[in-house]
Formats: structure tokens, sequence, C-alpha cells
């Protein structure tokens, strides 16, 4: 059971990245100077205290610790349960189990392949020729513009979002927050937030196939940058930018 | 319910037949006619079990007792649901007349590994015993009968109590547990006890060792919430929750000083 607990607590730390993950994304709507700005502002966290990208790097630490710890536990849970699961010959029914959760084992990997994949996409630059460091926007519609990577984002957020919306329900079971009063709540706000992560995580990879996040195969951020460094001045808010 | 000729059933079984924990095991098929609606799963299974002995045919061997719901003997798997069809009861319980005429009936005895089945529909529960014998209990002076309300215990958590102390050890939780998980038998009885004045000298001395105990001989709980529709006590999943949380609170109490391990 003690890993019960280490699966619920990675799974609140993974859901808050996924949440923050969401929502910073927004900035693609802004165009891709704020896009480039937030990511900078991400690098900055903590400059005050200590050296530039290290509360990032921190950040980045603990998420790929927790993502260790809750594939391990989901791991050893799961060859606990096969070991003590037997079949029933004849088919059995399923009542309370619903898709979600009957899927976790399939979802959840799906998930962790994905994460591999948007990693070395986004992050790394490995599959994308036009590739620019720096400039978040730009590589968001060079990768998301190609279809059948479109279509593989969509498949694995909505993996993700069943996923979720099983784990977050059931991170109230295994952490024993649970008061009559206030169980009703649970399942809604499991859904709630599935919904929600959904709906934002998958409007980036429509928009930019409808051409709405769209920068026409430029790097803005780029050319600025270039620019500046020959006028020599100093980059001000942009006006009217994309 | 739809009966046939004079209000009678007539249901085809599929029943699981095993003869003993090392065989294969199959099903077998029997036409069981002139069944009163009335009468329980388990009556309909006795005609069909002299029915078989007057044929010189080995009857079935399946468990019960009380066949009230009291004694937990008597699950069996019917049509893929734990204590078949009809919420909130046990198989002793279940009337034919959930059933109509005509119907495939199949039985099945419950299956997890820590389940061996002894023969036909009968599975070993030990593996329940073991968590029980773990902490399932409260110690208590021998003597003359403690007087009546000298612990004063509140009502809401008598009632609470109560609730969990209903679990009759059938083992559907784990029948119908995806997982073969034992969450919903063990939170029953660890917090039967945790939750009254009487139990708490053991408290955390019984959560970790029934936990730990049952997580010996049996999977691990998903949460599904399978357990909860099946139970025949409708023995509510917040007790799981509460055992979760129990659990932890149990393994920082329970942590012996370095010097003293
Ligand atoms: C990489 C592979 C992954 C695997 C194999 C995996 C597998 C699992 C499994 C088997 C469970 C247990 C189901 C349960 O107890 O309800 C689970 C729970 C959970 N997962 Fe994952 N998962 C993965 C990735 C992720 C990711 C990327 C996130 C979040 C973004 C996530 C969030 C959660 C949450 C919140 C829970 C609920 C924890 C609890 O049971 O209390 N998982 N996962
Ligand atoms: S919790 Fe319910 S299903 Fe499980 S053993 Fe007790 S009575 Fe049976
Ligand atoms: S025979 Fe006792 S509970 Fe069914």
């Amino acid at each position: 059971m003690g890993k019960k607990w280490v699966m619920a607590l990675t799974g609140i730390a993974l859901i808050g990245f996924v949440l923050v993950h969401m929502v910073g994304n927004l900035h693609l709507y802004e165009g891709a100077w704020e896009t480039h700005e937030y990511a900078e502002t991400l690098r900055d966290l903590g400059t005050k205290v200590i050296p530039r990208t290290w509360v990032l790097w921190a950040l980045r630490a603990g998420l790929a610790a927790a993502f260790a710890l809750h594939l391990h536990s989901a791991y050893s849970l799961t060859r606990m349960s096969r070991a003590a699961d037997r079949r029933y010959a004849g088919g059995r029914d399923y009542i309370a189990a619903n898709y979600a959760s009957r899927t976790m084992r399939w979802t959840g990997p799906l998930v962790g392949l994905f994460v591999v994949y948007h990693l070395a996409d986004l992050t790394w630059g490995h599959f994308n020729p036009d590739y620019v460091r720096g400039d978040p926007y730009h590589n968001v519609v060079a990768s998301l513009s190609n279809l059948p990577v479109a279509i593989w984002y969509i498949v694995a957020n909505v993996a993700l979002a069943v996923h979720i919306y099983h784990g977050a329900w059931s991170i109230f079971q295994s952490l024993g927050v649970s008061s009559p009063r206030w169980n009703p709540l649970r399942r809604r706000l499991a859904g709630t937030f599935a919904a929600a992560v959904l709906v934002g995580n998958l409007s980036f990879p429509i928009l930019v196939q409808a051409g709405v996040i769209d920068d026409g195969g430029r790097s803005v951020v780029r050319e600025r940058l270039e620019q500046a460094d020959r006028t020599g001045e100093a980059l001000a808010p942009p006006e009217g930018a994309p | 319910m739809s009966a046939g000729e004079n209000g009678m059933l007539n249901v085809r079984l599929r029943v699981w037949r095993q003869d003993g924990p090392g065989d294969a095991g199959r099903f077998e098929t029997y036409d069981v006619g002139g069944i009163s609606p009335d009468a329980s799963f388990l009556e309909m299974l006795d005609v069909l079990n002299e029915r078989l002995t007057l044929e010189g045919r080995e009857p079935i061997t399946f468990e019960s007792d009380c066949r009230e719901g009291i004694c937990g003997t008597c699950g069996l798997m019917i049509n893929g649901r734990a204590h078949g069809p009809q919420k909130g009861t046990a198989t002793c319980q279940l009337h034919m007349r959930e059933f109509s005429d005509g119907d495939l009936i199949t039985v099945e005895p419950w299956r997890a590994g820590s389940f061996e089945v002894i023969r036909d529909l009968a599975v070993d529960r030990t593996a329940l015993d073991r968590i029980i014998a773990a902490g399932g209990y409260i110690s208590v002076n021998t003597g003359a009968a403690p007087d009546a309300n000298l612990v004063p215990v509140p009502k809401e958590a008598a009632e609470c109590a109560f609730d969990a102390a209903a679990c009759i050890g059938c083992g559907a939780c784990v029948a119908a547990c995806p997982n073969s998980a034992a969450q919903l038998f063990t939170a029953a009885k660890v917090q039967h006890l945790n939750l009254l004045p009487q139990g708490q000298p053991e408290r955390w001395a019984r959560t970790e060792a029934m936990v730990e105990t049952m997580e010996r001989f049996f999977g691990s709980c998903t949460n599904h919430g399978e357990c909860e529709e099946a139970c025949p006590k409708e023995i509510s999943i917040d007790f799981i929750a509460w055992t979760n949380r129990d659990y932890v609170r149990a393994k920082l109490r329970n942590r012996k000083p370095t010097g003293r391990r």
C-alpha cells in the first residue's frame, strides 16, 4: 500500500505539471514573440536568488523522478495483481469499472511514449529539420502542421485525459481523502479537470491544422533577435507582432 | 421473469466442474426443468444434485450454511457477476424469479490466485482468515462480561463501525475485483475495530499487520469500485480510503527508534 501512496503523490506532481503545461501553452494564442518570452520567463525563475535556469532544472529533475517512481510503482503493483488474478473461463461482467479505470495500464504507457517523443520533437528538435532553438511557436507550427504528427498528438492527449479522469479520482481514494459530505464531488472534479486539460491540449494541433496558429514558415523570434543584434538596440515589447 | 409451463422454469446450467485442486476443470451443461420461481438459487442446485445422485452421477460441490445471507460461505459467480444479478444479496438470497424460462446460466467458482478450487464450485478462502488472524481482534481481560455501556461510543461511530462489521467474509469483493485485491474485505475488518474505542489500543499494529498480510495473498487495488457493487452487504469503498489513510499513519507511528530495532 506504500506504493499506492507513491502512485498518488507522483500522480499529483504529474497532473500538476500537465495543468501548468497546458495553461502555459495558451501563450501560443498570443503569438510567437509572447510564447518566446514566456519560455524565457521559465528560464529566469528564481534568478534573484540562484543562477539562471537552476529552478527550471530542479523542476525538471523533480518531474523526471516523479515519472520514474510512478512508472516503477505501476509496474510492481501491476505485477502483484497479475500474480494474484485468475480469469473467469465463462467471462465476467463489469458494473462499476469503467473504460478509463480498465485501460490505465494502456493509456499510461501510451502517454509515457508520447512524452518521450514530445521531448525529442519539441525540446531537443530531433525530428524536425526546421527546428529553431528558442522559438517554441515556430517549432509547434512546424511539427503540428504535419497531419500524421497532429493525429498522434490528438490520440496521445485523448489517452492522457482518459488516464487522468480515472487517476484524479483515484488519488482521493489512495490518499484517504474521503468524507461522505464531499465524496460526490470527487468524480465531478476529476471529470472537469480531465475535460479542461483535454480541450486545451487538443486545441493546439487542431488550430495549427486549421491554420489559425501559423507563422508562414518564418521564425519571427530568430528574425527579431538577429535584427536586434545588427542594430544593437534593446528589444522593446513587440508592437503588433504576430 | 417469464415462466414456462405451469409457472415453472426450465433453465440450462453451464457449471464449472473440477475434480480437485490439481484438475484442469471444465464446464458441463445440465438442463434443469420444473423449477419454482420461488426457489432460491441454491435450492435449484439442490434439486439438480438430487437428480444427478439418482442418475448415479457425481453431485456438484458447492458451499452453503445459513442460507439467509449471514455466514458468507455460498458465493458463486453467476453469469459473470459475483452472487448473481441481484444487488446487495448473497447467492443464497437470490431467487429463480430473477431468471427467465429458457435462460442459459453460467456458474463458476470465485477466481483468485489465493482462492484455490477445492472441488467444483467450492474454493479455499483461508487467505481471508490469515488477514483476520493478523489483527482483526481486540485484546480484553477475561472474566465476567463487562457492564453494558461502560465504554461510551458515539452514535455515528457505532453506526459506521456497524456498517463495516456487516461484512460476512464471503470473498465476493476479491472475486469481482479485476486485480483480485482484497481491499474491501480488509478495510471492513480493519475499520470496524478502528472506529470504536475498544479498537484503539491495537489500532496501528492492527492496520499495518492486516494490510501487509493482505498484500501477501492478494492483488493491488486500482479503485475500480467493482467490489462495492458485488458486496452482498453493500459495504462502501469509503472504508478503503480510510484504511489507506490509517496505513500511512500506522507506518509513521510504528517506526521503531533506531536503537530498538
Ligand atoms: C509512463 C507511463 C505511465 C504508466 C505505465 C502509468 C500507469 C498508471 C497506473 C497503472 C496507475 C494506477 C491506476 C490506479 O491506481 O488508479 C496510474 C495512476 C495514475 N497516473 Fe499514471 N501512468 C503513466 C504515466 C502518467 C502520466 C504521464 C501522468 C500524468 C500526466 C499520470 C497520472 C496518473 C495519476 C494522477 C494516477 C492516479 C494515482 C492514484 O492511483 O492515486 N500517469 N498510472
Ligand atoms: S466486504 Fe462484502 S464482498 Fe467482501 S467479503 Fe465482506 S461481505 Fe463479502
Ligand atoms: S449460505 Fe450463508 S450467506 Fe449464503
